[in-house]
């Protein structure tokens, strides 16, 4: 009976909302070999960000941006430079910072609550039990309670990211790291899972940093949104989004800051452009 | 329902123009017997065992065989995809050895290993091994990088990732590669049967050769049907429902 009461108050525990965590980049460096020679994708890069806030890297395609989430996720080394979560320097992956890619990466060969309990089966200290009503949880957090047993290809695009979702929250992990991940869905879509993703980043407190191309979409998501440049990867400008949340991507208001930001990425562009020659 | 139907209702008409066949006397009927002639000696070989005994022998060769190539096979298979020195030597030799027909190993079994059961599994197993090294080693090559990555991030390394994340998203690769060695274990096997007599056992390669020997046509049909029945149960039982499960898990066509 002890024992019992005990395994109850552990998923209980579990499903806590913990202190999101805090990020700093410093002087990140990281460059790759290419048929032309060596390509700086991140040069000297520093980026801080704050508990539970939402930061947004936009820029170009190859303006090192998703290199720069690997390398906070641990799925690349830098040359030079540390990334520090909660001042620990980040040595590879781990479940504190999970990872949401651009295409859904959902297991083909589990069902969807197969997915979402494969990374909580990876978590010590869970009875199965415990882990199954974790999951249950986020299923539902994400809306998709009545697809447990659905095959990953029985679902539309927008629900596998929503799985994918779920699979990289059901660990409570302390930080989310997104790439791109909503670039490959409908617009209608989008819009939906811009309102769900706000209303679970309040709820379930994260430190979020999104990657994206789009720039009305960090406008809306991001408390701060920070411009890259490419070749060689830079952080070119930094943009404070302070409006009330949740935010609709259609409001007047935050298409002035995207107007803003649009017309920083253009001068970037025009610079790079002039660069080059 | 009208699946089987159809099925039935189309070997039926098969055995129906064979039995015409026969009665238009066409061919002589030592070599041509009619259907009941073969169910005559089918029922005679059931009831002195012989038919049972032989089947038992081939599909004990044949199972043990197979499972020895699957064993040796698909950790090799993951080693040679996983090491590339391992994929330069081995798996370039399972890629040639796998061109080579499997019967071509029944001479060399026989001289090493004379007329004994050792010659029947090395043939099956030389049969089995290279088609499930070379799946495995595809399969695994197959594998979306993206799976690995996401499977990291969750704190999925070593052992784990093996087993709970390469191995079945290489699964639909292996499965084809398992029922690919399956036949050309199984055709391995006849082969070696039917050349070779062993003493320790008859299976039903050799019930063909003797039937061959006796001129009884009736025999060399009827273990032909029984070795068809076989082939198509093993299909049936086994691989089948695999395939489908990974059908519909994967949502790729039903082949």
């Amino acid at each position: 009976m002890h024992l019992h009461g005990h395994h109850l108050s552990s998923a209980t525990e579990e499903l806590q909302v913990i202190a999101p965590s805090k990020l700093t980049v410093e002087n990140v460096s990281k460059s790759f070999q290419s048929a032309s020679g060596p390509v700086l994708a991140l040069d000297r890069v520093s980026v801080n960000v704050a508990e539970a806030e939402f930061v947004c890297l936009v820029g170009a395609s190859g303006c090192g941006k998703t290199t720069l989430l690997n390398i906070i996720a641990g799925l690349e080394k830098p040359d030079s430079g540390t990334v520090l979560a909660d001042g620990k320097p980040v040595t590879g992956p781990g479940r504190e910072r999970l990872v949401m890619f651009q295409e859904p990466a959902l297991f083909p060969w589990l069902d969807v609550f197969g997915n979402i309990l494969f990374a909580l089966k990876l978590k010590p200290n869970l009875t199965n039990k415990d882990r199954r009503e974790v999951a249950k949880y986020y299923l539902e957090l994400v809306g998709l309670s009545r697809f447990q047993h659905a095959n990953i290809h029985e679902l539309s695009g927008g629900m596998k990211q929503r799985v994918s979702l779920a699979r990289a929250l059901a660990p409570n992990p302390r930080m989310l790291l997104m790439d791109e991940p909503f670039a490959a869905l409908d617009a209608l879509t989008r819009e939906q899972l811009y309102g769900d993703i706000q209303e679970i980043w309040k709820a379930r407190r994260k430190t979020i940093v999104f990657v994206t191309h789009n720039v009305r979409e960090a406008a809306c998501l991001g408390d701060r949104v920070l411009l890259f440049s490419p070749h060689p990867g830079r952080v070119q400008a930094e943009f404070v989004i302070d409006l009330p949340r949740p935010r609709d991507i259609n409001s007047v208001d935050l298409a002035a800051h995207s107007t803003r930001i649009t017309q920083a990425l253009k001068s970037v562009g025009k610079a790079g452009a002039n660069a080059a020659k | 329902m009208k699946r089987l139907f159809l099925a039935v209702a189309f070997f039926a008409l098969l055995v129906a123009l064979w039995e015409g066949l026969y009665r238009m006397k066409v061919w002589s009927p030592v070599l041509l017997p009619s259907p009941g002639q073969v169910v005559k000696y089918l029922e005679s070989a059931a009831a002195d065992r012989s038919l049972f005994n032989a089947i038992v022998i081939t599909m004990w060769r044949l199972v043990i065989g197979y499972l020895i190539g699957l064993i040796i096979g698909l950790p090799l298979g993951l080693l040679t995809a996983r090491w590339k020195v391992l994929g330069d030597t081995i798996g370039t030799l399972s890629l040639g050895l796998q061109t080579l027909p499997s019967v071509c190993w029944v001479p060399l079994a026989l001289l090493w290993f004379g007329q004994t059961e050792a010659a029947m599994l090395f043939v099956v197993i030389m049969g089995t091994l290279w088609s499930v090294i070379i799946a495995t080693d595809t399969g695994v090559r197959n594998v979306p990088p993206i799976y690995r990555r996401a499977a990291l991030t969750m704190g999925s390394k070593r052992l784990h990732m093996w087993f709970k994340v390469i191995l079945p998203a290489a699964l639909p690769f292996i499965v084809s590669g398992m029922k690919q060695g399956w036949a050309f274990a199984w055709r391995s096997l006849m082969a070696a049967e039917i050349f070779v007599t062993i003493l320790t056992g008859f299976g039903l390669g050799q019930l063909l050769h003797y039937g061959r020997e006796l001129n009884a046509m009736e025999q060399v049909i009827g273990i032909m049907i029984v070795i068809v029945v076989i082939g198509l149960l093993a299909d049936k039982i086994f691989f089948s429902p695999i395939e489908r499960f990974l059908h519909r898990r994967w949502g790729t066509s039903q082949a």
